[in-house]
């Protein structure tokens, strides 16, 4: 640029972000406007055939290369093998898979009592009853066969998780190169739907339980990862110059004192491997792994309410229980003995727990109803819940609000709002991606938003894509509109928000399965349901972060704004939700994730999106089509994490907020 | 051994913080100001300093928050790689240590306690106390005894059991204290070792402190921000401003004579007669009659003798032998403050 020109600098370098999404807003408007005149030539509407490129062909021929050329596939059969052992020991001591040690299967009346009194270990009576209870349910309701060959998968696969995870999270603390390395590859492993993990496990690590433990294993790692990490970095300088002064070397020092002083985030992290690999335990039964999630699944598929819903709250009360005793056992501190207390006082709980194991597997051995619940004994009401739901369900008023909603919904807002996104010329929309990451977070974003969405239009799978993003966005659009008036509301008073918090903080440990039961039963297997199940699920951040938002502005800005004469929705508008936007923003983000995995999930109710797609490549062997759709979900979700995220951050540190 | 060689030596000590520290130092212009290696994109935590501990004595190093003085104790025990300069603790330079005898360097003379106790969380006082003797390998039953030893010494008896969390701040600082003395260290390296607790038990620590340190007689090196701590406890003060020692020499010499201004602001509202002693004042040359005052009286001791006497010259004895005498003017100009 020579000097005659730049005399007016200023404008002519100077456009602002806004400005630029606004000009690329411009652009998709007019390439939109376009379209529906007819006026727009085809190939820039959508991508013509010809020139996308086959990224699944070339996936393919590079996973055949590393698996048969590289002899990866004889590695991973190798360790399959190893693998299998371990799970058919679990699987024995659990439910008596004839296999060794030939000890199984552990009566349920011992394992109860266990549950039982770790749980009053760790946390008195409540988790004492919440332990038990489980467990006692479980027999009764004739699920303990089932449910242990699910619990036999997880004792395998969430130590396993945490041993690779802290390892790696070790090291990722030790060396800033491995760090680097992983950490991109950690966040797409967040947003890479479940589907995803599947196949590769299946194709290298044979259908059933031993895939199903791997993909378990390899979904619950990273968590573990970043808490390790996070807990090493936060221990205090001065514990660490206390041991090197104590003359330790470096294993000591890692052994006494950087572990054991990260054990918060340590034990944090094996709370999120336990709660992650229950979640994915049950989902492995779409390739085939025996337990509650197959027998769910087999259920909800032949429209047995009842059945389902016993099995969903199986699957709850586990996932409340473990969630409940590993964080009791996060903040369970030790405790001095006072001198003198003797050897069995010192050790009484550890005792008595070994007394009742014995004493339970004793009298299994005389009473056999104590061993097992057999056919035939157990209480389960299925056939009649099924009749009470589906009589429920044909009540005039909850048929016409049901109806009214399905028809409503689907013709009048659903529908249309898909067609219109699908009319959408590509270029535009991915413009409009672009512009949205710009005016939010800022250039960094943007390119990344454009090179990603442009990387799932080539993909080829563009429609399927954009029909994800709908069902995305309408749930979550219903779920803010729901789940923020509830989470405002609920932060005006303390005793409120606690209790909804305490709803949030359970319905979060669910697997993300049972969120199908109450979708089928109100809706069917329709659309509806899709968006229903995804909206309830969204919801719980959304209403969780809001909660937190508003109740963390610092107290002395509410006392400033009462006393400035604010009314309780000039307090509201000016001050609360302005300085709880950022936490908002989190909430947010995170509905907007939940809901990428959930849309995936709820493939299994018929849908025509890429979680479909990539249902259908579960039956097969097509790793390289597999992987394109999984990544097209990832880099969609990427694209809204990085942008929320970086504007959340930008934001907080522009109001001065921790 | 030589009686006067120096425990730790320090000559032209530089640590420097930022990208590439030992490349900057060689490269800069060694008259350049705190400020302006900071507007070089650098931190000079400790800008060429040059100090000796001898045997036995309480050094202490003074200074506000940012001064250095953490940072040069850091550099004395290697928790710190200094930048430029040497460092020797008894006649080894310890930058030339390889990690293994660096390590047992540590387990054997040296001890430190942290400003926030450093404690293991994990660990009841018992096991705190004898981690030291744990990483070097004693066996259970010895450091049991020697544990046990020194949690009575700091007057933790009856505790043993109890973890970190369930003990006040003060007490918890005692453990830091008996852990930092179970391998019986040589030297003993005190980081405001007080500064984290209430004034009260802060006094009461001191005092605690004053009577280990006369049982022990280790070589001390003692950080404090706070000036009426380090009168109070001091054979010398290290006054440290940005990196640099302003002004290092014994409490009276500091409060009779500061060598820059900002010591001289130090000192300013210090009662000077409560720092400086009769042995400082006399005059060796000088003679006096009538009864001699006792060399390690202060000047707020001497009082009402100062005011009530009417020589102009009063003897000073040390251990019942006179070491001169002092002028009754200069100790009486002190006790109300004139200036000199």
């Amino acid at each position: 640029m020579t000097t005659e020109t730049t005399s007016l600098p200023a404008e002519r370098v100077a456009w602002t972000n806004g400005q630029f999404a606004l000009a690329f807003v411009g652009v998709a408007v007019f390439l939109t406007i376009l379209q529906y005149t007819g006026l727009l030539p085809g190939w820039l509407h959508r991508l013509p055939e010809t020139i996308i490129p086959n990224f699944a062909g070339w996936l393919d021929a590079l996973f055949n290369f590393v698996k048969d050329d590289l002899g990866l596939l004889a590695l991973t059969r190798f360790l399959t093998e190893g693998l299998q052992w371990l799970l058919d020991a679990s699987g024995n001591i659990f439910f008596g898979k004839r296999r060794w040690p030939f000890v199984g299967p552990i009566p349920w009346t011992a394992l109860a009592a266990i549950a039982a009194i770790v749980g009053y270990y760790l946390g008195g009576w409540r988790l004492a009853v919440l332990g038990g209870g489980t467990m006692v349910w479980t027999a009764l309701i004739g699920q303990w066969d089932i449910a242990m060959q699910t619990i036999s998968v997880l004792a395998i696969a969430a130590p396993l998780a945490f041993v690779i995870g802290l390892s790696m999270g070790i090291a990722a603390w030790k060396y800033a190169w491995f760090d680097r390395a992983i950490k991109p590859i950690l966040s797409v492993l967040q947003t890479l739907p479940f589907f995803t993990y599947l196949l590769p496990a299946v194709i290298f690590f044979k259908v059933g339980p031993t895939a199903g433990a791997v993909a378990t294993t390899i979904y619950a790692i990273p968590p573990m990862i970043l808490m390790t990490t996070l807990g090493l970095q936060k221990v205090s300088p001065e514990v660490v110059e206390a041991g090197k002064m104590s003359g330790c070397t470096k294993f000591q020092m890692l052994r006494h004192v950087y572990l054991p002083s990260a054990r918060t985030e340590i034990l944090v992290g094996v709370n999120q491997v336990i709660m992650l690999s229950l979640a994915m335990v049950v989902l492995t039964a779409f390739i085939g792994m025996p337990g509650l999630g197959a027998k769910l699944l087999a259920m909800m598929g032949s429209f047995k309410l009842g059945r389902s819903f016993e099995i969903g709250v199986t699957i709850v009360l586990l996932a409340v229980m473990l969630d409940r005793m590993s964080k009791a056992w996060v903040v369970k501190q030790p405790e001095h003995f006072e001198k003198g207390t003797v050897f069995w006082q010192r050790h009484k709980m550890l005792l008595i727990g070994i007394a009742a194991f014995v004493a339970f597997t004793l009298i299994s051995l005389v009473v056999p109803f104590f061993a097992e619940v057999g056919r035939g004994q157990d209480f389960s009401q299925g056939k009649e819940l099924d009749n009470l739901i589906k009589a429920f369900l044909n009540i005039e008023w909850v048929k016409a609000t049901t109806g009214f909603l399905r028809a409503f919904l689907n013709v009048q807002v659903l529908i249309p709002f898909r067609n219109f996104l699908l009319s959408i010329p590509t270029p535009a929309f991915i413009l409009l991606v672009a512009a949205f990451a710009l005016a939010l977070a800022g250039r960094k974003q943007a390119i990344l938003a454009l090179i990603f969405f442009s990387l799932v239009a080539l993909s080829g799978w563009w429609d399927r894509a954009v029909i994800t993003l709908y069902s995305v966005i309408s749930a979550v659009t219903l779920a803010a509109l729901i789940g923020l008036p509830i989470g405002i509301i609920a932060a005006r008073s303390k005793k409120w928000a606690t209790r909804v918090l305490l709803i949030c903080d359970t319905a979060q440990t669910f697997p993300s399965f049972v969120y199908l039961i109450p979708a089928i039963m109100l809706f069917g297997i329709t659309d509806i349901a899709v968006i229903f199940s995804i909206l309830i699920f969204a919801m719980v951040p959304l209403t969780r972060y809001t909660i937190e938002g508003l109740r963390t502005v610092p107290e002395e800005m509410t006392e400033a704004a009462d006393m400035s004469g604010a009314t309780r929705m000039q307090k509201l508008w000016n001050v609360q939700l302005p300085l709880a936007l950022p936490t908002m923003a989190v909430g947010f983000n995170q509905a907007i994730m939940f809901a990428f995995f959930m849309v995936i999930i709820a493939a299994f109710i018929g849908t025509q999106d890429l979680g479909q797609e990539l249902q259908r490549t579960l039956a097969g062997t097509d790793l390289g089509k597999n992987f394109v759709l999984g990544i097209c979900v990832s880099l969609m979700a990427l694209t809204f994490d990085l942008t929320i995220m970086k504007w959340a951050a930008d934001k907080k540190r522009a109001l001065g907020l921790p | 051994m030589t009686i006067d060689a120096p425990v730790i030596s320090c000559k032209n000590v530089w640590k420097i913080f930022g990208a590439d520290p030992a490349g900057f130092l060689n490269s800069m212009d060694p008259d350049m100001s705190f400020d302006d290696i900071r507007a070089a994109g650098y931190i000079a935590g400790v800008k060429d300093v040059s100090i000796d501990v001898h045997k036995g004595e309480m050094l202490v190093i003074m200074g506000l928050s940012g001064s250095g003085k953490s940072t040069l104790v850091r550099c004395f025990s290697r928790l710190h790689d200094i930048t430029g300069g040497t460092i020797t603790v008894e006649g080894q330079d310890i930058m030339s240590l390889p990690e293994k005898e660096l390590i047992e360097l540590r387990r054997s003379k040296m001890g430190m306690v942290f400003q926030s106790f450093g404690l293991l969380p994990h660990r009841t006082v018992l096991e705190n106390v004898a981690f030291p003797l744990e990483m070097r390998g004693q066996d259970k039953h010895t450091r049991r005894e020697r544990a046990l030893e020194v949690v009575k010494l700091v007057g933790l008896e009856g505790r043993e059991d109890y973890f970190p969390r369930e003990l006040s701040g003060g007490q918890q600082q005692r453990v830091g204290i008996a852990r930092s003395l179970a391998i019986e260290p040589d030297i003993w390296f005190l980081d405001e070792p007080f500064s984290a607790l209430d004034p009260l038990i802060r006094k009461e620590m001191q005092d605690e402190f004053l009577r280990l340190q006369q049982m022990l007689n280790k070589t001390i090196v003692f950080i404090t921000h706070d000036f009426d701590e380090a009168l109070r406890l001091a054979d010398r003060i290290a006054i440290m401003k940005d990196g640099a020692v302003e002004q290092c020499d014994t409490p009276d010499q500091i409060v009779l004579h500061p060598a820059t201004e900002y010591v001289r602001k130090f000192t300013e509202d210090i009662d000077k007669a409560r720092v400086v002693h009769a042995g400082v004042l006399a005059d060796a040359g000088a003679t006096g009659e009538g009864d001699p005052v006792d060399a390690g009286a202060t000047v707020h001791d001497m009082a009402r003798l100062l005011v009530n006497d009417s020589r102009s010259m009063i003897p000073v004895q040390r251990d019942a032998t006179l070491i001169g005498a002092m002028p009754r003017k200069a100790a009486l100009d002190i006790l109300l403050g004139a200036e000199a």
